[in-house]
């Protein structure tokens, strides 16, 4: 019980912090749009108009992982500056169950990513939005959430020790983008990439979307964002241990 | 004059080398340098997915724009972050000429900008098969350069703003996503509704961008001349749009005493 309460106040407090950042709306929302405008307009100029509603749910994807990574990233870099590392990771509680809330509401911010590109690729272009699988679109959605908000752990744990956690963060926006296929196929990618793509929940994540809504098997890739959503928890607990260890053994834990 | 140089280039460089977040090699590879490849390689396939321009098309777009990297967020945190260190109330309290410390700042800029878009060409011709043809590469160099000193114009205007706005790095997040939509980086302007592309030719990298592909399949710079002193009169309005900018903001911040302010 107690865990929950954990969870929940860590979810909402951090949920409180994100909407007051601009940063996190220019993340979560304006980004996604921007992005999905420049794909709306590409699809189009190249004929595959057909293509819209692939475009919009990639381009929410895409604001998705944004927010996980930039929220994950950055949420040890803002506790450094802020002086509340070092209490997170004094408390009693295993630090990836302190961080486990922070990683969930930065990928539930990534949400209204979602919610902006479909709203905008209908008002704007005349997307229609109609899923082939609207009941396994509504649980796609959130269990993708899930998966990047406990990869987020992971990524969170790697940055208690990276000082230079933005740095990181700026340089892995695009890769996953585009290893996880957010917007176009991973074929037109080198088969030696392919490994990395079934590595990223983000890939699996966007399968389980968009065949959710435009028509594909959906239990698989929700198999798979089950199985890389437990590696990611058991390899923050071993991550977050050995390199809150390390950040304590070099007296790096607050140094900005 | 002597100590109009001075300030001009070597407060430039002190200022740089203090102000420039990203300036240690460990934030500076990741970001000025890996970051700009991967939009490279990503805007090429999501073109070649889309069937929409050729891959030299989005080679050429990109390789230009990543210049705004340096650009934009350089010259804000040149200017802006002066506010943010608590060093703008002395700097402006000296006698130093206002153009010389605040020109002089775009200077390293202009350089890193021109670096970064030519690494992004380099990784072109590597990763993705970019070949122009050695004959072109002078002129091309030529073009870049032109680009490059307009977009350094205009993150100086955005620098200015930075001196009153509360969260200046949110406008730079801003303009440096709106150029990729606006200025025909990954789609022709004709695609563009007629206000989107009015909107792009107003903008630097549009012209600079358009005389790079031309001079990338082929034509020479006497072609593009018109493109490039288009691109080259833009940075000379961003540039006195932006010192304008800066002394009325400078002034209207001591007469309201909200220098320091945020």
């Amino acid at each position: 019980m107690s865990i929950l309460r954990l969870i929940w106040s860590g979810f909402t407090m951090n949920l409180k912090m994100l909407g007051t950042s601009s940063f996190f709306l220019l993340t979560s929302v304006v980004q996604p749009i921007i992005f999905a405008t420049i794909a709306f307009y590409m699809f189009e100029s190249g004929g595959r108009s057909g293509t819209l509603l692939y475009a919009s749910l990639g381009a929410g994807m895409m604001g998705v992982w944004s927010t996980t990574l930039f929220g994950s990233g950055g949420m040890i870099g803002w506790q450094r500056w802020q002086g509340t590392l070092e209490l997170g990771v004094g408390a009693p509680p295993p630090l990836t169950l302190v961080y486990l809330p922070f990683t969930l509401a930065n990928a539930f911010t990534g949400m209204y990513a979602m919610a902006a590109t479909l709203l905008w690729g209908r008002i704007v272009f005349g997307v229609p939005l109609r899923f082939v699988h609207p009941a396994l679109f509504a649980l796609a959605l959130p269990a993708t959430v899930v998966a990047l908000g406990l990869m987020g752990l992971v990524l969170a744990s790697t940055f208690i020790l990276y000082r230079y956690a933005n740095a990181m963060s700026n340089l892995l926006e695009y890769p996953v983008w585009v290893a996880s296929g957010l917007v176009f196929s991973v074929a037109l990618l080198p088969t030696w990439t392919r490994p990395i793509s079934w590595a990223l929940p983000p890939y699996w994540g966007i399968l389980a979307i968009r065949h959710a809504a435009l028509g594909g098997p959906v239990w698989g890739p929700l198999g798979m964002l089950a199985l890389l959503g437990v590696a990611s928890v058991v390899i923050s607990v071993f991550t977050f241990r050995i390199f809150e260890r390390l950040a304590r053994e070099r007296a790096t834990l607050s140094l900005t | 004059m002597k100590r109009w140089f001075s300030v001009f280039f070597v407060g430039g460089v002190i200022a740089y080398r203090g102000l420039f977040n990203w300036i240690r090699p460990a934030l500076y590879i990741p970001t000025m340098l890996g970051s700009p490849i991967f939009q490279l390689i990503f805007f090429t396939k999501l073109g070649e997915y889309a069937h929409a321009e050729s891959r030299d098309f989005y080679i050429v777009g990109n390789a230009v724009q990543v210049c705004a990297m340096s650009s934009v967020y350089g010259m804000t945190m040149a200017v802006a972050n002066e506010r943010w260190f608590g060093t703008l109330g002395p700097l402006l309290a000296s006698p130093a000429n206002r153009a010389a410390v605040f020109l002089g700042r775009g200077l390293p800029v202009l350089a890193n900008g021109l670096l970064v878009s030519a690494f992004t060409f380099a990784m072109g011709a590597l990763l993705l098969g970019f070949s122009p043809g050695l004959a072109s590469v002078p002129a091309l160099a030529a073009v870049v350069l032109v680009t490059v000193t307009s977009c350094t114009c205009f993150g100086m205007l955005l620098g200015s703003i930075g001196l009153r706005a509360k969260d200046f790095f949110f406008v730079a997040n801003l303009a440096y996503f709106l150029m990729l939509l606006f200025c025909g980086v990954n789609i022709p302007l004709s695609e563009l509704p007629g206000w989107m592309s009015f909107v792009g030719r107003c903008l630097p990298l549009t012209h600079g961008i358009a005389a790079a592909r031309e001079v990338a399949a082929g034509a020479s710079l006497g072609d593009v001349s018109g493109l490039v002193w288009t691109e080259a009169g833009i940075a000379v309005a961003y540039a006195v749009g932006a010192y304008v900018l800066f002394r009325v903001l400078e002034r209207e911040s001591r007469r309201s005493a909200v220098l320091d302010s945020y």
